[in-house]
C-alpha cells in the first residue's frame, strides 16, 4: 500500500484515545438487519458476511438486529441471518416498528445496545441504515464512519478499522473509534462480497420490548408508494456493464456505449461527471456516490479511474479500460487495457462483438 | 415561519488532484463551493418562504473564508447569514460538528423561533450524511431524510406531509414541526439569483459567532476534543498486483486489439461466453 504517512494515531489536542475501563465489557459484533416488506435487504447479509470475520478475529459472537411488527415475518428473517452466520438474533417486535420511522427504530437500537453493549454495530448505508446509524450514534455519542469499502480489526489496539475513500473519492483513510463504544460503521449495499448461505446453522433468539405506544410517536407513516419495476435500471446486479466516462466528449458519442451495451446485453453505466452533465440519468452513476457493481464483465471508456468511480467497479470478474492515457489509473487495476480513443475503439470493438457472437451461436445451432 | 438552512462549504471535487508520488492533495487553486447537495435544502427553504412568508437563515460552520458560501446563499435569497467560526472547531468529525451546529440553531432559535431546519443530503467531501441527522436528535427535532417532495405545510396546526425515498418506494410522512429535513438532490432547481441579489450579498454583513456566542456550552464536546472518530491514515489506491495486458491502437490496428481482447476474456472466462450467448439467443 502506498501510504503518505503512515503514522499511529497520536493523542492530539488533549484527546484521550485509551478505551476507559467501563467500555471494556462491551463485547460481540452486530448487525443491523434491514427488512422491508417481509423481505431482508441483501446489504445485511453482505453484512453478516464481513461482521462474521471480524467476530472470528476478535473472537466473540455475532448477531443481528431485527425489529418490525408482529404480522412481519421476523422469525424467518433470523433463520436467514443464522445462514448468512449469525449466532443470535435481537428481535423487538412492536406494532409501532412497521415500515421503518426514525423515532421508535432509534430507541429501539439505542436501548438493545445501552442493554447488551456490543463493541461494533454495522448497518447498510441505505436511505434507512444512514438515517438510522446518524441518529443512534448521536443519542449514543459514539463514532460512527459511513460507506466502508473495508472493515479490519487492528491488531495493535483490537478496535475496528474502517476504510473509507476521502476527499470527494480522491484518496482512502482509515478510521478507527478507539474511546468510544459501540464502535458505528455502514457499508454501502454490493460493497461486500454476499456470503454463502448455510442453511444448517441454527441460533438463539433474544426477544425485547419497545416501550413505546403509537401515540408516543409524533411521525405518522401515511402511506408507501413502491416504485415502478417495469422500466427500473438493475445496474447493481447487472452481469455485464458498459460504461462511459467524460472521455467521449459529448452525449452522441456516449451512444457509442449504448451500441456496444445492446450486443452484449449489458446495462449502461457512468462516471459522476457524466451524470452531472445530464448525459444519462443518475441512476446509472457507478462509484462512491451511485451504485457499487460486481458484474461478470466491466467495461470502462473513457474512464479515468478516479477512487470514487473505482471503489464502485472494482469488485468486477473481468475490467476492460479503454483510454487514450496509457497512464490512466483505470489500468491499475483493470484486467485488460486498450491505449487508443474510445470514439475509434467503441465501434470496431462493439463489430467485433457482434460477429463473434453471430459466429459462436450459428455454430451452437 | 423562520427557516434555518444549515450548509457547507467545500472544495470542488471535480477539481481536486492529488499529488501522484506524495499521495497528498493538492489544494492550491481548487475553487471553494456550496456544498451541491445543500443548494437543493436552500431551494426548498425559499419556495415555503415564497408561498408562507417569513425569513430564511442560513448558517455555517467552517473557516473566515466560508463567509463567501454564505454570501452567495444570500444571493439567491436567504434573509440573514451566521457564520460558526472558532479554532476551537478544527478537527471535529461529525459528532462534533453536529453539536456545535446544533448549539447555533439553538441560538438563533432564541431570536425567533425557528419553524423548519433544512440541510443537504450529504457533502460531497465528507459524503457522511450524519451531520443532518445528529442535530435533529441534538435538538429534539423531527428527522425527515431524503426528502423528495414536500407535499403539505400547515402551519395552523404545526404540521407537514412529505414524500421521503426509500429503498424501493417512496414513503408519505406526516409529522409536527419544528423538524429537521435533510433535501434530496435532484428534488427542484435553485433560482438564479439577480443583479440587485449580487449587489446586496457582496455588502451583506454575515454574522460571526465563535463558540461562546454560538451558546456553545461544553468545550469537550466540540473540535478534535469532542470527535470519537480518529483517522488513523490516509493512502492512495494500491494497484492491482497483476498488471493489466496493456494494449495500443498505436502497434495494431483497433481490429486487431477488439479481436485480441475478446478472445482473451472467453479464453478466460468461457461461462461470461456462455452468459452472452444465451442472451444473444433470447
Amino acid at each position: 500500500m502506498s501510504e503518505a504517512e503512515p503514522k499511529k494515531p497520536a493523542a492530539r489536542g488533549g484527546r484521550n484515545l485509551e478505551l476507559p475501563e467501563h467500555l471494556k465489557a462491551y463485547k460481540g459484533v452486530w448487525v443491523f438487519i434491514e427488512h422491508d416488506r417481509g423481505e431482508a435487504h441483501s446489504v445485511s447479509w453482505e453484512l453478516l458476511g464481513e461482521g462474521r470475520k471480524l467476530a472470528d478475529t476478535l473472537g466473540v459472537s455475532l448477531s443481528g438486529v431485527i425489529m418490525g411488527g408482529p404480522d412481519e415475518p421476523l422469525d424467518a428473517i433470523a433463520k436467514e441471518a443464522y445462514s448468512f452466520g449469525a449466532e443470535a438474533c435481537y428481535i423487538i417486535r412492536d406494532p409501532v416498528l412497521k415500515g421503518y420511522r426514525n423515532e421508535p427504530f432509534t430507541k429501539g437500537m439505542t436501548d438493545l445496545v445501552n442493554k447488551y453493549q456490543p463493541e461494533i454495530v454495522l448497518l447498510g448505508a441505505t436511505t434507512m441504515g444512514r438515517d438510522l446509524a446518524g441518529s443512534v450514534a448521536t443519542t449514543l455519542a459514539t463514532g460512527l464512519t459511513a460507506d466502508c469499502t473495508e472493515l479490519r480489526i487492528d491488531p495493535a489496539t483490537r478496535a475496528l478499522a474502517a476504510t473509507r475513500p476521502t476527499f470527494g473519492g480522491s484518496l482512502l483513510c482509515t478510521i478507527m473509534t478507539l474511546a468510544y463504544r459501540p464502535q458505528m460503521a455502514t457499508v454501502r449495499p454490493r460493497v461486500m462480497r454476499m456470503p454463502d448461505a448455510d442453511t444448517t446453522r441454527t441460533g438463539t433468539i433474544i426477544e425485547d420490548s419497545l416501550g413505546m405506544i403509537e401515540t408516543d410517536i409524533v411521525t405518522k407513516l401515511l402511506d408507501f408508494i413502491a416504485d415502478e419495476n417495469s422500466n427500473k435500471v438493475n445496474l447493481a446486479y447487472a452481469d455485464i456493464i458498459v460504461s462511459g466516462g467524460k472521455g467521449l466528449k459529448n452525449p452522441d458519442n456516449f451512444k457509442l456505449i449504448w451500441d456496444l451495451a445492446k450486443v452484449l446485453g449489458a446495462e449502461v453505466g457512468a462516471t459522476r461527471p457524466v451524470v452531472q452533465s445530464g448525459w444519462v440519468d443518475a441512476e446509472r452513476q457507478v462509484g462512491q456516490t451511485g451504485k457499487t457493481v460486481r458484474p461478470k464483465l466491466y467495461i470502462a471508456a473513457g474512464i479515468s479511474g478516479a477512487i470514487q468511480h473505482r471503489v464502485g467497479m472494482e469488485g468486477a470478474d473481468v475490467i476492460i479500460a479503454i483510454n487514450t492515457d496509457p497512464n490512466a489509473p483505470i489500468f491499475d487495476f483493470a484486467h485488460h487495457g486498450i491505449v487508443g480513443n474510445a470514439m475509434q475503439v467503441l465501434p470496431v470493438l462493439t463489430d467485433t462483438f457482434r460477429e463473434h457472437i453471430a459466429m459462436r451461436s450459428r455454430k451452437a445451432a | 415561519m423562520h427557516i434555518v438552512v444549515c450548509i457547507k462549504q467545500v472544495p470542488d471535487s471535480a477539481q481536486i488532484r492529488v499529488h501522484p508520488v506524495t499521495n497528498t492533495i493538492m489544494r492550491q487553486g481548487v475553487p471553494a463551493i456550496v456544498n451541491p447537495y445543500d443548494l437543493f435544502a436552500l431551494e426548498e427553504a425559499l419556495r415555503l418562504k415564497d408561498k408562507f412568508g417569513g425569513k430564511v437563515t442560513v448558517i455555517c460552520m467552517g473557516p473566515p473564508q466560508a463567509e463567501d458560501a454564505l454570501k452567495k446563499c444570500i444571493s439567491f435569497g436567504a434573509d440573514d447569514a451566521v457564520l460558526v467560526t472558532d479554532r476551537s472547531f478544527a478537527g471535529a468529525d461529525t459528532l462534533a460538528t453536529s453539536y456545535a451546529l446544533a448549539a447555533a440553531v439553538r441560538q438563533l432559535g432564541r431570536e425567533q423561533k425557528v419553524d423548519i431546519v433544512f440541510t443537504g443530503k450529504q457533502t460531497i467531501d465528507g459524503d457522511t450524511a450524519q451531520v443532518g441527522p445528529g442535530i435533529a436528535k441534538r435538538l429534539g427535532l423531527q428527522l425527515l431524510t431524503y426528502v423528495s417532495r414536500i407535499a403539505d405545510l400547515d402551519l395552523e396546526h404545526d404540521s407537514i406531509t412529505v414524500e421521503r425515498r426509500a429503498e424501493g418506494g417512496v414513503q408519505v410522512l406526516k409529522t409536527a414541526v419544528p423538524c429537521l429535513i435533510t433535501m434530496l438532490e435532484g428534488t427542484n432547481e435553485m433560482r438564479f439569483a439577480p443583479l440587485e441579489n449580487m449587489i446586496h450579498a457582496a455588502r451583506y454583513p454575515v454574522r460571526k459567532w465563535n463558540k461562546e456566542a454560538a451558546g456553545i456550552e461544553d468545550v469537550t464536546k466540540i473540535g478534535l476534543k469532542g470527535s470519537p472518530t480518529v483517522v488513523s491514515k490516509v493512502f492512495g489506491p494500491t494497484p492491482r498486483a497483476e498488471k493489466a495486458l496493456m494494449q495500443s491502437v498505436e502497434d495494431a490496428t483497433p481490429r486487431d486489439v477488439a479481436l485480441n481482447v475478446i478472445q482473451k476474456i472467453f479464453t478466460q472466462h468461457p461461462t461470461l461466453e456462455r452468459d452472452i450467448l444465451a442472451k444473444a439467443a433470447v
